[in-house]
């Protein structure tokens, strides 16, 4: 098991210059595995997913990374072995699509390079994977906030690592994206073998497409494991502080239901 | 291919040549046209230039071409430096200005006329000098006083830029009045950037910033590209950021304050021309950094051209007088701009 880890973290402590959001977090990676990060609001998740991306240092503790150091690999080495999707940021240079996505290659290309065939062809097929191939020519200023986040996602695919960080990809999409992208994510997880960390912040979605659910609290994870046994009514009310019903999906998948005021009143 | 990029720089090394002609053989000293191409044809061909009239082959050779040749390397050293710091702060309103490379410059030469440095080296005078050494030494100490944990937060740059350059405008002014007596006019002559006092020992400055500098930053053309997603997505994509930032600067304050020293304050053409040529060509660096040094060189070109025969009003006015107005067209004109 130990040899099938391929991103680690051991007592992470992380946070900002005044402010620790992690405080102690133990989460192992093993390869090919898919799981989903969950929790409130200022649970630490993105902070987790920027300390497990090395762009956040540990303030103690260590991120592993293949058995060494995150931070004793060079940097175009880590961004060949991890993709990050970060949370939607705005852009102000108009790139074409194409040009934004082809950026994903960035590691795999010498100061002096240009991109290749082969690399226009990574990029074209990432695209192709999130229906963004229409876009090539489009300005990515003029994109909407749904077709940026998918375009980003691409250009994640180009780098073409084998581990992928998402802090919210399906955040500013539609019904049909977010499944979309997230039946992306799960092929890509099956039948690529990518490995996959992902911020969710949909718990339904999260119950429906991952096997693997870390539910973080106040910087620490408070429990692990299947749907099943983490997203279930106490443990929701516990952490969350709301008041939910929890019942399964036809597939057996836990699914939750906010009480509408009209049967909160009649329950009363 | 970029087919704009292309067609542009066709246009401009057309303009390029055109100018350059034009700035050989008119000016104010009385010569034909017709004369000053004798003597351009004999210098080029290596004849004898004795018989065609000594004070016009001076006039050629050591005033209009080596004026023209600074005007386009400070342009191009000018038009590059604002391109790098415009992705260095993901801003299309940045420019060489903003780290205090200008105020450094003008507190350096400042200082050389005002206390009276006498001193020559490798045939630049002080004032050139100083200019040089007070531009990079501002540059330095904006630096080194935005670092936060082993990292140059683009925020603190920019206003650190301001603080210190206001400091040193301050004591520049400090300096003006209390030894302006007859001075004065020298150091505003100089803040408001003027190429009469063009000739070979600048330009020997001034080249190797040009050809190496320019051709260095080339090679940070996709760093540059990838940095204008922003310091975390760079390092998403395998650049290490604070290293590339700190060779970025470094040669975008080289490149500013040796077009800084040679010519003193030449304002807007490190703004104006990185932001229209990106207009035209679009952001991908490696087209944006050969044409606008290329649109700087020509510009600069031109204005020099206009100010030698308007009675050697600084340069710097013109820029200014057209980058202005062109500026607020743009402004009023696109969108984009209202964030």
């Amino acid at each position: 098991m130990t040899e099938d880890t391929v991103l680690e973290t051991r007592h992470l402590v992380a946070g900002y210059e005044r402010r620790e959001v992690l405080h102690g977090v133990d989460l192992r990676v093993a390869h090919g595995e898919m799981i989903a990060l969950i929790g409130p609001n200022g649970s630490g998740k993105s902070t987790l997913i920027r300390a497990l991306s090395g762009v956040l240092p540990p303030m103690t503790g260590e991120v592993i990374l293949h058995g060494r150091p995150l931070a004793s690999y060079p940097r175009s080495h880590i961004a060949r072995q991890i993709a990050v999707v970060p949370q939607m940021s705005s852009i102000l240079f108009a790139f074409s699509a194409l040009e934004f996505v082809l950026m994903g290659r960035t590691p795999h290309l010498g100061r002096l390079r240009s991109e290749s065939a082969h690399d226009r062809r990574v990029a074209a097929d990432a695209m192709r994977d999130t229906d963004t191939t229409h876009l090539g020519d489009r300005p990515v200023t003029e994109l909407s906030g749904g077709e940026l986040q998918r375009l980003i996602i691409a250009r994640s695919l180009a780098q073409q690592a084998p581990i992928m960080l998402l802090d919210e990809p399906t955040a500013f999409l539609d019904i049909n994206h977010q499944v979309q992208i997230l039946r992306l994510l799960n092929s890509l997880n099956t039948e690529q073998d990518k490995t996959i960390v992902a911020v969710s912040h949909d718990l339904n979605l999260t119950a429906a497409f991952f096997d693997n659910i870390v539910l973080l609290s106040d910087g620490r994870i408070v429990a692990q494991g299947p749907p099943q046994e983490i997203i279930t009514a106490e443990r929701i009310e516990q952490v969350y502080g709301a008041e939910v019903l929890v019942d399964r999906t036809p597939s057996g998948r836990p699914r939750i239901t906010v009480p509408s005021p009209a049967t909160r009143r009649q329950q009363r | 291919m970029n087919s704009r990029a292309a067609v542009l720089t066709v246009i401009l090394l057309l303009a390029a040549v055109f100018v350059a002609a034009l700035s050989a053989t008119h000016g104010t000293s009385g010569m034909s046209a017709r004369q000053a191409l004798h003597v351009i044809w004999a210098l080029a061909s290596g004849q004898q230039v004795d018989d065609l009239g000594s004070q016009d082959v001076t006039i050629v050779r050591d005033i209009r071409l080596p004026r023209l040749l600074l005007a386009m390397m400070v342009g191009a050293c000018l038009a590059i430096a604002g391109v790098v710091m415009q992705a260095f702060f993901q801003n299309p309103m940045a420019a060489p200005s903003i780290i205090g490379v200008s105020a450094g410059g003008a507190l350096g030469a400042t200082a050389a006329i005002m206390l009276g440095f006498q001193f020559w080296l490798w045939r630049l005078s002080s004032v050139t000098v100083s200019a040089f050494v007070g531009a990079l030494g501002v540059t330095a100490i904006v630096y080194l006083l935005s670092r936060r944990g082993g990292r140059t937060p683009v925020g603190v740059l920019l206003l650190t830029g301001i603080a210190v350059g206001a400091m040193a405008s301050a004591m520049s002014s400090l300096l003006l009045i209390t030894y302006g007596h007859g001075q004065m006019d020298r150091v505003v002559y100089w803040m408001l950037g003027s190429l009469a006092a063009a000739d070979w020992a600048r330009v020997q400055m001034i080249w190797p910033f040009a050809l190496f500098g320019c051709a260095f930053v080339y090679l940070y053309g996709r760093d540059l590209n990838v940095l204008l997603l922003g310091d975390e997505q760079a390092h998403y994509l395998g650049l290490n950021v604070e290293q590339v930032k700190l060779v970025l600067i470094t040669l975008s304050s080289l490149l500013a304050a040796a077009a800084v020293a040679v010519s003193g304050i030449i304002g807007f053409v490190g703004l104006i021309v990185p932001h229209i040529t990106r207009l035209i060509v679009g952001p991908d660096h490696r087209w944006l950094l050969p044409t606008a040094g290329l649109a700087g060189a020509v510009l600069l070109a031109f204005a020099d051209l206009g100010a030698r025969l308007c009675h050697e009003i600084p340069i710097g006015i013109i820029t200014a007088m057209l980058g202005g107005p062109f500026f607020l067209y743009l402004i009023h004109k696109r969108r984009a701009y209202d964030l």
